[in-house]
């Protein structure tokens, strides 16, 4: 046990690290196939190195503090966003003896500690100095403002019929049906919002790059932009595992085919939450800032909120109740 | 009401959005433009100038580089210009010759602006989907003149190579295709609700403003002025030709994006037609070797992609132009930027420079 303490985080960053790697490479591959493209495949077979030497370069690189900068908020802020992006990980169940932290409220803890990453980039964008970074910055915070409420919301009816908060619980509960089917309406307003929330298309006006040239990072180069990136894609991983437990029934298998292993389970859903999250990068233009906040506030909220309501009443239908 | 504090943004030269070399100071209130300045002449090589020390086979590699995108268009004014003055008549296969590179070449052009105008609003594979069908037209081009960009195409008198063997078949296998490819293009970008909603309604004009503004081509069209030169003041064998033009209603993006792409297909009917009437016969007239333009003045138009093209030449009877004057429509068409921006969203700047489309080659000459 004592062994597993300090084992287990070690393997856990590894197998993240590992995740990120592939994933974007994986993003590149898949983008540059829906574009009439090879992707990278220059850099080891199949280029599965890629990752690794855009990285080592990053290491590489000069350590630029741009003059007018707040250096020691600049120095910190990468810090402050990606450290939140693997503590989340610690509380996400991928088999039921799979878990790190299987707290009491391992869902509040995801979404709490997930929104300190914001902080991160309002600080980053603040103490570079430069216009199109605080731009970025402050988009950054409006969007977590306007997205993190209706993912809250969009949750409770979750919440509501697993009776838990915690994360393992909810999976539990979902061995006779997925969250997705009773909480559709959840899972949309959830997919939609957690889009938001990784800043990715159609959501990524804070570093929009025909708008703003990098948005909050702008400033930043070598391995301290790598770590604002390390952690989007940790995000990415998070928040993927995060919508296969709570609506896709987590390790559980469909049709009851049991011969194979719930982590391959878990591993399949998660890799079409990924690839759907990269599908979408593809097709969509950016959102317009102002309808942003419409789309967040004026659509998401009161459909959540809705959400809520038609949870709570169908949960007393006798026959269905059972499903909520 | 909180008090707010207005901020200077320097948008560019070095600015993924803006086109080349292009800058424009802005001010902003919060994410609201206020006033927006715009700064050209980074791209200024003097065109007009050298052209005064040069003789007029060797102008037009010089016209190449204005309007890169579409440099047929811009080899033709400059040949058409001292083909006015000398009054030469032209082989029919040459003006067919012509005819048809000019409209491949604004297929061409139309589809960087539909790849980049995307790009801009934040989708990318439109930008590879269009680059791919624009590398066929450079392919053509290549196997045509042996330059992908800067063509060097014509000459006064006609132009400096013939089709070579089954490129005509070529073309007519690029237009089937291309026909099929516009259909991707739009149920990928035209129906989308986030397209939509970042077009429509967005940099709106009338046509009387349009016209004050002296715009011209698309975004004079888009406005509701029924106005094309190729149609209205017929140049080469435009005349032999049928096509539309597409007007639009509300001078908003969106009208302009429908625009291009109905001109994309109304070029391809052109380029069909142009191919089934090809005719045999000489590509070059019969001209002086050193040429020299008889003494006058002459002003010729024509309807580039980007709008109208035009060029004055006042010639001495030397074998150099005494004054060369282009009337280059990014440039005019840019005027109208400043009246556009004021009280718009910064994340509707980039959608509203977008869709005027300029190129800085041409804006700085």
């Amino acid at each position: 046990m004592q062994a597993w303490m300090w084992l287990g985080p070690v393997i856990m960053l590894f197998v993240v690290l590992g995740f990120v790697t592939l994933a974007i490479l994986f993003e590149r591959k898949v983008i540059g196939w829906m574009q009439s493209r090879i992707g990278p495949n220059r850099v080891g077979p199949w280029g599965l190195f890629q990752t690794v030497a855009d990285v080592l370069k990053l290491l590489l690189k000069e350590d630029i503090v741009p003059q007018k900068a707040d250096e020691t908020l600049f120095k910190l802020a990468p810090v402050i966003a990606f450290v939140p992006a693997f503590a989340v990980v610690a509380v996400l169940p991928f088999t039921d003896s799979l878990v790190f932290a299987d707290i009491g409220v391992g869902l509040l803890y995801f979404i709490a500690i997930s929104s300190i990453t914001t902080i991160g980039i309002l600080a980053g964008g603040w103490a570079s100095n430069n216009k199109y970074a605080l731009i970025g910055a402050m988009r950054s915070a409006a969007q977590m403002i306007s997205y993190e409420i209706p993912l809250v919301m969009a949750l409770v009816g979750v919440i509501m019929a697993a009776g838990t908060l915690n994360l393992s619980g909810i999976v539990e509960a979902q061995k006779e049906m997925w969250f997705i089917v009773p909480q559709f309406i959840g899972f949309v307003v959830f997919f939609i919002a957690s889009l938001a929330e990784l800043n990715r298309t159609p959501f990524d006006l804070p570093e929009a790059e025909s708008e703003l040239v990098a948005g909050y990072h702008v400033e930043y180069s070598g391995f301290r932009f790598a770590f604002f990136m390390l952690a989007e894609y940790v995000y990415v991983f998070a928040m993927s595992a995060l919508t296969t437990v709570l609506f896709l029934g987590g390790w559980n298998p469909l049709f009851g085919f049991t011969f194979l292993p719930p982590l391959i389970w878990f591993l399949l859903k998660f890799s079409l939450i990924v690839f759907t999250l990269i599908w979408i990068r593809a097709t969509l233009p950016r959102i317009r800032v102002d309808q942003l906040m419409q789309l967040g506030w004026k659509v998401l909220l009161p459909l959540a909120l809705f959400n809520i309501f038609l949870s709570a009443l169908l949960k007393e239908i006798p026959g269905i109740g059972s499903y909520y | 009401m909180l008090r707010t504090e207005e901020m200077l943004l320097n948008v560019g030269p070095q600015h993924p959005s803006t086109h080349g070399v292009f800058r424009l100071v802005i001010t902003i209130d919060g994410e609201t433009i206020t006033e927006a300045k715009p700064v050209v002449g980074y791209l200024h090589r003097g065109t007009e100038k050298l052209a005064e020390d040069l003789t007029y086979t060797q102008i037009v590699p010089y016209t190449d580089r204005m309007d890169y995108l579409s440099a047929m268009t811009n080899n033709y004014i400059v040949v058409h210009a001292a083909e006015t003055l000398m009054e030469v008549e032209l082989p029919e296969r040459a003006e067919f010759l012509r005819v048809i590179v000019m409209e491949l070449n604004r297929i061409a052009s139309h589809l960087v602006w539909f790849g980049t105008y995307l790009l801009d609003i934040g989708a990318m594979s439109p930008f590879l989907l269009a680059f791919r069908e624009r590398e066929q037209i450079l392919d053509l081009f290549n196997d045509l003149c042996g330059a992908r960009l800067t063509y060097n195409y014509m000459r006064i008198g006609g132009v400096k190579w013939d089709v070579p063997e089954g490129w005509l078949d070529q073309v007519r296998a690029f237009i089937s295709n291309m026909r099929e490819k516009l259909k991707e293009y739009e149920d990928l970008v035209a129906g989308n609700e986030i397209f939509l909603n970042r077009t429509r309604g967005i940099g709106v004009y009338s046509a009387d403003e349009a016209i004050d503004y002296g715009l011209s081509g698309v975004n004079l069209r888009a406005a509701g002025v029924d106005w094309d030169l190729r149609r209205d003041r017929p140049y080469s064998v435009y005349d032999r030709f049928e096509f539309d033009v597409p007007v639009g209603k509300n001078g908003d993006l969106y009208d302009k994006f429908t625009c291009r792409m109905e001109e994309i297909r109304q070029s391809l009917r052109i380029v069909e037609q142009a191919v089934d009437q090809f005719p045999e016969g000489p590509v070059m007239a019969k001209v002086p070797r050193v040429i020299r333009v008889p003494e006058g003045e002459a002003y010729v138009q024509m309807e580039s992609p980007r709008g109208e093209l035009g060029c004055y030449l006042v010639s001495r009877g030397k074998d150099k132009p005494y004054r060369l004057k282009f009337r280059r429509p990014s440039f005019y068409n840019l005027q109208i930027l400043p009246r556009l921006l004021k009280g718009e969203n910064v994340a509707n700047l980039v959608a509203i420079l977008g869709g005027i489309d300029i190129v800085l080659g041409e804006v700085d000459a």
